[in-house]
């Protein structure tokens, strides 16, 4: 008792207190953070600022609103308008969607419900792998094995589909939206699947039980009990997976054609804001405006990733405060 | 009966798993001769469970049980925590089987149909045998009335039948005076209580002639416990009900046949007065009286 008294008397210290080189390490830890995380937004802030700046040159030639809703994308004559590329990158990004995200939660669902318990381990990681595929990888195998597998394909319901709207086309080039917008969904497929798999898996057992215990049937279960409770989830992975079609760019370069007009059908060639910066980057170093209108599909791009994100986040919010919050799982009552 | 020395005590033990308990057996016999493929008066089905054992992977949690849970009668099973009740509870509406690696073997029979025969469905058992759980689980984005019509949705029962039963249900579980100016307010609204009530008509609207009931109240307060009790009471004009509970009073309350089980076996069955003042069996006795569990 004394010894100890006279230990911490001697060591300077009141009993209750802390040495400052022993309260460093949380300090460092704290400030340290800080910095990372405002590093982070800086950066973002800068790109922003940066692409601005450097694209003010188009913007000044064309307008900003000529520049970004004008149908006309033409080096040789200097005249810079996206909307083809925008229109581009939209159409390949929701065909993306379309394909990819069903498939994804589907498999998500299998993995989760149906697969066999010894299987799963080694099925999940096969999903996962297909995101360590090189994209470039993807866009060759398409290149050249996918379009002349499709194209009869794509020929026949064009044909026979032709009344439907956006579909009707004389003869389906090799590269295409359509081509482009199922490379993505292969690419988005893993990441959305991923997500959605760990958000079904946090479905309570409780609420599945209370479909089963009814009488429901396994689908009727998913539907019932597991679906809504894990939407907003789902809709966030899908989130995830756009942000990876928006922006992707080798593969879907060497798919959709790079030809800066409106395609009228699904079919057509086109072109994405992410394929023209990776196409023309290096013929535009020695023509400013040209330059510029390059770092000015850039800023788009940003900026469409930015308003895709939010109206996505907006109508999750909005279909959540309709249908009234999950009762809080776990915890007791 | 008897209070003798452990002697006596050793040998009834074997006799109750084995099936050899005379009480029991021959009420299911006179059922299966009694039972009419029609549907059943009010009151709902005996069930008879024989021979059954359920595992999780290796482990057997139920060891060759034999009961039967009479028609009109409230069942109690008791016992300590991780005696299989819950698990022999589950096997009845082959729940249990929903458990990675768990299974179950023997039969249980609603009148002479055996639900782990080779031609039943597992969904039309589930309608056959209703089931409230431990928690709570309405589910959270339907309103009042679809979570009451969700087990008629799938039926393609039309409109004015549903209807008629989610009405019906919402009464029977006396949750219909509360709720039937909001039925189309989310069920995650209600108080716990009144949420296990909508628990409740939402396994009644599918007409089961069963209902199983995992411990009901214990994620409830009193109020809305006795609440529970007393509909409970006036259920089983309606269904066989068979309720799993590890509050001793509880059961004294409410059930009119108690089943004592004990590491998986059945150790005792009997009236439940019976079984609270004067058990067989001693181990029975020390549970009861709280000198274990």
């Amino acid at each position: 008792m004394e010894a100890a008294t006279h230990q911490v008397s001697s060591g300077g210290r009141p009993r209750l207190g802390r040495s400052p080189a022993s309260r460093l390490p949380d300090r460092a830890l704290r400030y340290g953070l800080t910095a990372l995380s405002v590093a982070v937004l800086a950066l973002l802030a800068y790109f922003f600022v940066k692409l601005a700046v450097e694209s003010r040159l188009v913007f000044e030639e064309e307008g900003v609103l000529s520049y970004v809703f004008a149908n006309n994308w033409n080096v040789a004559d200097s005249i810079y308008g996206a909307l083809p590329l925008v229109v581009g990158t939209l159409i390949t990004s929701a065909l993306a969607l379309l394909f990819g995200v069903p498939v994804a939660v589907a498999v998500a669902l299998f993995l989760t419900e149906l697969c066999p318990r010894k299987l799963r381990g080694s099925l999940t990681i096969v999903v996962d792998l297909l995101a360590a595929v090189p994209s470039v990888v993807y866009g060759l195998w398409a290149f050249y094995f996918l379009i002349p597998k499709l194209k009869p394909v794509e020929q026949w319901f064009a044909d026979t589909f032709h009344f439907l709207p956006f579909v009707a086309i004389g003869s389906v080039p090799g590269p295409n939206y359509f081509i482009a917008g199922l490379v993505l969904a292969i690419m988005l497929l893993p990441i959305v699947c991923a997500i959605s798999r760990e958000v079904l898996a946090t479905v309570p057992a409780n609420l599945k039980e209370a479909s089963l215990g009814l009488g429901m049937t396994r689908w009727e279960m998913i539907r019932i009990s597991m679906l809504p409770y894990a939407r907003r989830g789902i809709v966030g992975a899908s989130m995830l997976g756009l942000g990876r079609a928006i922006g992707e760019t080798i593969a879907v370069t060497i798919v959709i054609g790079d030809s800066p007009t409106l395609g009228h059908s699904i079919f057509g060639q086109g072109y994405t804001l992410a394929a023209v910066i990776a196409n023309e980057f290096n013929e535009a170093a020695a023509n400013p405006l040209h330059k510029s209108a390059l770092i000015a599909a850039g800023l788009v791009l940003f900026v469409l990733t930015l308003l895709v994100n939010s109206i996505a986040r907006f109508a999750v919010m909005r279909s959540e405060r309709q249908s009234g919050r999950p009762i809080a799982g776990g915890g007791g009552l | 009966m008897n209070p003798q020395p452990t002697d006596a005590t050793g040998e009834a033990a074997p006799e109750t798993t084995t099936g050899g308990r005379p009480q029991n057996v021959p009420v299911v016999t006179e059922d299966g001769a009694a039972g009419t493929p029609n549907r059943p008066a009010p009151g709902g089905r005996q069930v008879a469970l024989s021979d059954l054992s359920a595992y999780y992977g290796d482990h057997r949690a139920v060891k060759e049980v034999n009961v039967s849970f009479s028609a009109g009668e409230v069942t109690a099973i008791i016992g300590p925590s991780g005696c299989g009740k819950s698990t022999m509870v589950r096997c009845i509406n082959r729940m249990h089987e929903e458990i990675d690696g768990a299974r179950a073997e023997g039969q249980v029979l609603i009148g002479e149909t055996d639900l782990y025969g080779p031609d039943v469905d597992v969904v039309a058992v589930r309608r056959a045998v209703g089931m409230v759980f431990q928690r709570p689980n309405p589910f959270p984005t339907m309103s009042i009335y679809d979570n009451v019509a969700a087990g008629l949705r799938f039926t393609g029962a039309p409109r004015s039948e549903i209807d008629a039963r989610v009405t019906d249900a919402l009464k029977a579980a006396g949750l219909w005076e509360e709720v039937k100016d909001r039925l189309d307010k989310h069920g995650s609204g209600l108080s716990g209580g009144q949420q296990q009530r909508l628990c409740i008509a939402r396994a009644l609207a599918v007409e089961p002639e069963v209902l199983l009931m995992d411990e009901p109240c214990s994620a409830l307060d009193p109020v809305a416990t006795l609440k529970i009790e007393e509909l409970i009471g006036e259920l089983k004009e309606r269904v066989t009900i068979v309720i799993v509970t590890h509050n001793m009073q509880q059961a004294a309350r409410v059930a009119d046949t108690t089943v004592f089980m004990l590491d998986g076996e059945l150790v005792e069955v009997g009236s439940t007065h019976k079984l609270f003042t004067t058990p067989e069996d001693e181990r029975t006795e020390r549970y009861v009286s709280g000198k274990f569990g």
